[in-house]
C-alpha cells in the first residue's frame, strides 16, 4: 500500500511531468493561458493517462515488441476520442471550455511516455496509480503556470478580477508562457536541488 | 514477456487493436449521436434566449433560410402570441482561428439590436475569445441596444465605431463584420434595402 501511495505522490516533485521531466510543453505553453484553462487540460490529460495506462498494462504482454507504438497510439486516440464524445454529451458546458484542448492530448507525450516507461512493465493497479500520480502533478503545475500568467497578463486569478487594469498583455501571449515557465523550472529546481 | 515480433504476430496484434478500438468509438458514436445533437439544440435555443425578446414558441423549428449576396443565412424568428416580435441572425465570419457562429438579435419593429451572442468559436484563449464575455465593459456589451442604422461597422481603427478588443483586432472586425452582415439580413426580411450599410468587407484579408 505504501509503494503505491508513493507512485502518487512522486507526480508532484520528484517526477513531476512538466518541471522534473520536462515533457508535454506543447499543451503546457499552449493552454495555460488562465489557471481555469490550465488545470481543465490537467485534469482531462489525467483521465486519459489513467484510462490508457491501465489498458495498455493489461494488454502490454500480447503486443509485440516492434508494433508496440502504434499500438499504444491507436488505444491512446480510442479513449481521447470516447472522452470526448461523452463530454460533449452529457457536459455540454464543460466540453464548451475544454472543447479545444481535447484532441490535444493525443500528441501529448506524457501519456505515451508512462506508457513506455511505467505501464507495459507495470501491474493494472500500479499503473492506474502512476498515471493518477503523473495526472495530478501535471494538473498542478498546468494550474500554477496558468495563475501566475492569469494574474500578470489578465490581472485576476481563477477568472475573479481583483486589478482594474488588464495587466501586462505579453503574458497572456505565448512569449510570456516561455518565460514564466522558465522563471518557474529555476524557482523549482531551486527547491529540490539541495 | 511480450510476443515474438513475427510478422503474423505483429499483423495480428494490430488488427485486433484497431479492430477493438473502432468498434468501441463506432459504439460511444452511436451511443451519443442523440445527446450531442440534443445538446446543440438546447445552446441554440437559449442562444436564441438571450438575444431576442421573451417569446412563446420554439424558434429553432421555425427557422427561415433568407439568401443575401449570395450567400444563405439562418433566421430565427421569436413570436409572442403569434406576432413576431424579434428576429436572431445567425452569420459565421471568420475569425483569427477560425469561423465564429453567431447569433445577433434584432427588435422586429425597429431594428435595433437586441442582444448578441457567440455560440462556438476558436479564437485565442485570454484574448479574441473574450468576444464571448458578457456584462458591462465587455466587448460584446457595447452592440445592445444600439441602433445598427446609425453606426459605422468598422472598429475605430478603420475609422469605423466598435471599440476592438486589445490585441485581438482580427477577432473585432470579424465580429463586427458579422453584426452588420446580420443587419443587411434583417433588412431584407422587412423587404429595405441594404446596400447602403456600412461596413468593412468580411472576406477581405486584412493586414495587421
Amino acid at each position: 500500500m505504501a509503494g503505491r501511495w508513493k507512485l502518487i505522490t512522486k507526480g508532484f516533485v520528484k517526477d513531476n511531468p512538466t518541471f522534473a521531466l520536462v515533457l508535454g510543453m506543447c499543451p503546457t505553453l499552449g493552454t495555460t493561458t488562465s489557471a481555469i484553462n490550465g488545470m481543465g487540460m490537467g485534469v482531462a490529460t489525467m483521465c486519459v493517462l489513467v484510462l490508457s495506462n491501465m489498458v495498455i498494462s493489461a494488454v502490454a504482454r500480447f503486443i509485440p515488441d516492434k508494433v508496440r507504438i502504434p499500438s499504444y497510439i491507436v488505444i491512446i486516440s480510442a479513449f481521447v476520442t470516447i472522452v470526448q464524445l461523452l463530454m460533449q454529451a452529457y457536459l455540454p458546458s464543460l466540453y464548451e471550455t475544454l472543447g479545444l484542448f481535447i484532441p490535444l492530448i493525443v500528441v501529448n507525450c506524457i501519456v505515451l511516455g508512462r506508457a513506455e516507461a511505467f505501464a507495459n512493465k507495470n501491474g493494472v493497479l500500479d499503473s492506474a496509480c502512476d498515471g493518477l500520480g503523473i495526472g495530478l502533478g501535471f494538473t498542478l503545475s498546468l494550474t500554477v503556470v496558468g495563475l501566475v500568467r492569469e494574474i500578470l497578463g489578465s490581472g485576476s486569478a481563477f477568472g475573479w478580477k481583483f486589478m482594474a487594469p488588464d495587466g501586462m498583455l505579453l503574458f497572456v501571449l505565448a512569449p510570456g508562457a516561455f518565460i514564466v515557465l522558465g522563471y518557474l523550472m529555476v524557482l523549482f529546481r531551486k527547491l529540490t536541488t539541495k | 514477456m511480450a510476443v515474438k515480433s513475427s510478422f503474423s504476430n505483429m499483423i495480428l496484434a494490430l488488427g485486433c487493436i484497431c479492430l477493438v478500438c473502432s468498434a468501441l468509438l463506432g459504439l460511444v458514436n452511436h451511443v451519443t449521436a442523440e445527446p450531442i445533437a440534443a445538446a446543440n439544440l438546447a445552446k441554440t435555443n437559449s442562444a436564441i434566449k438571450a438575444v431576442t425578446p421573451e417569446f412563446d414558441n420554439v424558434p429553432s423549428e421555425e427557422v427561415m433560410t433568407v439568401e443575401v449576396d449570395g450567400k444563405e443565412y439562418k433566421v430565427y424568428p421569436a413570436k409572442y402570441q403569434d406576432k413576431i416580435i424579434g428576429y436572431a441572425v445567425e452569420v459565421m465570419p471568420t475569425g483569427f482561428g477560425g469561423v465564429i457562429d453567431m447569433l445577433v438579435g434584432f427588435d422586429a419593429e425597429t431594428g435595433i439590436i437586441y442582444n448578441t451572442s457567440v455560440i462556438s468559436h476558436s479564437e485565442t484563449p485570454g484574448l479574441g475569445a473574450k468576444i464571448s464575455d458578457t456584462g458591462a465593459g465587455s466587448f460584446r456589451a457595447q452592440f445592445d441596444g444600439m441602433n445598427p442604422a446609425a453606426t459605422k461597422f468598422m472598429v475605430k481603427k478603420d475609422g469605423g465605431d466598435i471599440d476592438a478588443i486589445t490585441a485581438s483586432t482580427i477577432t473585432s472586425r470579424a465580429f463586427t463584420s458579422g453584426v452588420a452582415q446580420a443587419y443587411k439580413v434583417y433588412l431584407t426580411i422587412k423587404g429595405e434595402d441594404a446596400a447602403d450599410v456600412v461596413t468593412g468587407a468580411s472576406n477581405q484579408n486584412w493586414e495587421e
